[in-house]
């Protein structure tokens, strides 16, 4: 999933403080499930601007909607009947959301509530950490499942580097190495033979260094 | 002007704080008719926007009473209460409310003395804090726009 934190509440309030009428758009989606805009924050949001507003004996009118996803036209396509009456929205969704939102409503001011963070897993309950960076040209079928360029903090393809200490990285104690995870896993498996074989450097093409990246299916698009 | 007489809003859990505060009962043990007790069947089932919603609507302060820890009927209720209670004093915290507004209290069923010693405690504490910052602003300017 895509993660994302709330921003600190002064950020927030300080972008819709000149308005009165918010409309505060949460997203059903990955957002929903790390816990940062799904319909419950929505509502303890809302409910916190409304004290801060209230604060400042300044009146708010804030309607609290979320949709199924905010990275579809489909879905931002709802927002139609509501975005009239307010004089700004508030995007409780990851960067996708608030960019689709603001590429619909072109007149009306957007702004962001999250800070986007990674695309990750949950390791347990309330915590996610990063597994994927989109590099466009997946390794993970020679490298045991276990994401050299997402999970090692100097991306290396062949690895591990010298700073990896009892399994775990120099940067940060906390970090398991994912060279060693790497190992580990194709041992288990049987396969150590793949850990011999030389990765050539990597054609980052396919990642950002090529630019915004589109994905057409010409027998869908239409 | 009226003197200052807090709104505080209890959250107790049906198997140990709301009996507790039963008990007091029982035992003739008087607390502040300042705090309103809204039964629940756990601590846990206490939702952040519960605590948000009652200090939005007039609260001046508001608590959450569980059982002790380790003895939650249902296992750990009351320990996802208290985190809960802890993330909340953050964000009031920073919208200038007052995390010190809100607490997470424990006690078992058993503890009649023990809930009105903490209804007192925090009533006392809620009103030296003074009322709720945003119901006091949005009060006055209620009563401005009426004059």
């Amino acid at each position: 999933m895509i993660t994302a934190e709330r921003k600190p509440m002064q950020e927030i309030i300080d972008y819709v403080s000149p308005f009165n009428r918010i409309l505060l758009v949460g997203c059903n989606e990955c957002v929903t499930v790390c816990a940062a805009g799904g319909r419950k924050e929505v509502g303890l949001l809302a409910s916190a601007l409304q004290m801060s507003f209230m604060q400042r004996g300044k009146a708010l009118d804030i309607q609290e909607i979320t949709l199924e996803r905010q990275c579809d036209p489909e879905y931002v396509e709802q927002l139609v009947n509501y975005v009239d009456r307010y004089d700004a929205v508030l995007s409780m969704a990851c960067g996708c959301g608030v960019q689709e939102v603001a590429r619909r409503y072109k007149t009306k001011p957007v702004f962001p509530a999250l800070n986007t963070k990674f695309m990750g897993a949950s390791e347990h309950q309330g915590i996610w950490a990063e597994r994927c960076q989109g590099c466009g040209d997946c390794v993970l079928g020679v490298t045991g499942g276990i994401c050299p360029i997402a999970r090692c903090s100097k991306r290396i393809m062949n690895g591990p580097c010298g700073g990896s200490t009892k399994g775990k990285c120099e940067i940060n104690p906390d970090i398991e190495c994912a060279w060693q995870l790497i190992w580990d896993r194709l041992k288990m498996l049987g396969l150590e033979d793949r850990y011999e074989e030389i990765m050539e450097a990597k054609d980052w093409r396919t990642s950002r260094d090529g630019g915004p990246r589109r994905i057409v299916r010409e027998d869908l698009a239409s | 002007m009226k003197p200052f007489e807090p709104e505080i809003v209890a959250f107790c859990c049906h198997y140990c704080a709301y009996t507790a505060a039963d008990m007091a009962g029982s035992m003739r043990i008087g607390y502040p008719p300042n705090v309103k007790i809204i039964k629940a069947p756990c601590s846990g089932k206490i939702d952040a926007i519960h605590i948000m919603k009652a200090l939005e609507k007039g609260a001046d302060g508001v608590y959450v009473a569980g059982c002790l820890e380790g003895d939650c009927h249902f296992k750990n209720g009351n320990n996802n209460a208290a985190r809960r209670v802890k993330y909340l004093q953050k964000l009031l915290d920073e919208i200038g409310v007052g995390g010190e507004r809100i607490a997470m209290i424990t006690m078992s069923a058993g503890m009649g003395g023990r809930f009105a010693e903490t209804a007192a405690e925090f009533t006392e504490k809620i009103r030296k804090l003074g009322p709720n910052p945003a119901k006091t602003a949005a009060g006055e300017k209620l009563e401005k726009a009426i004059a």
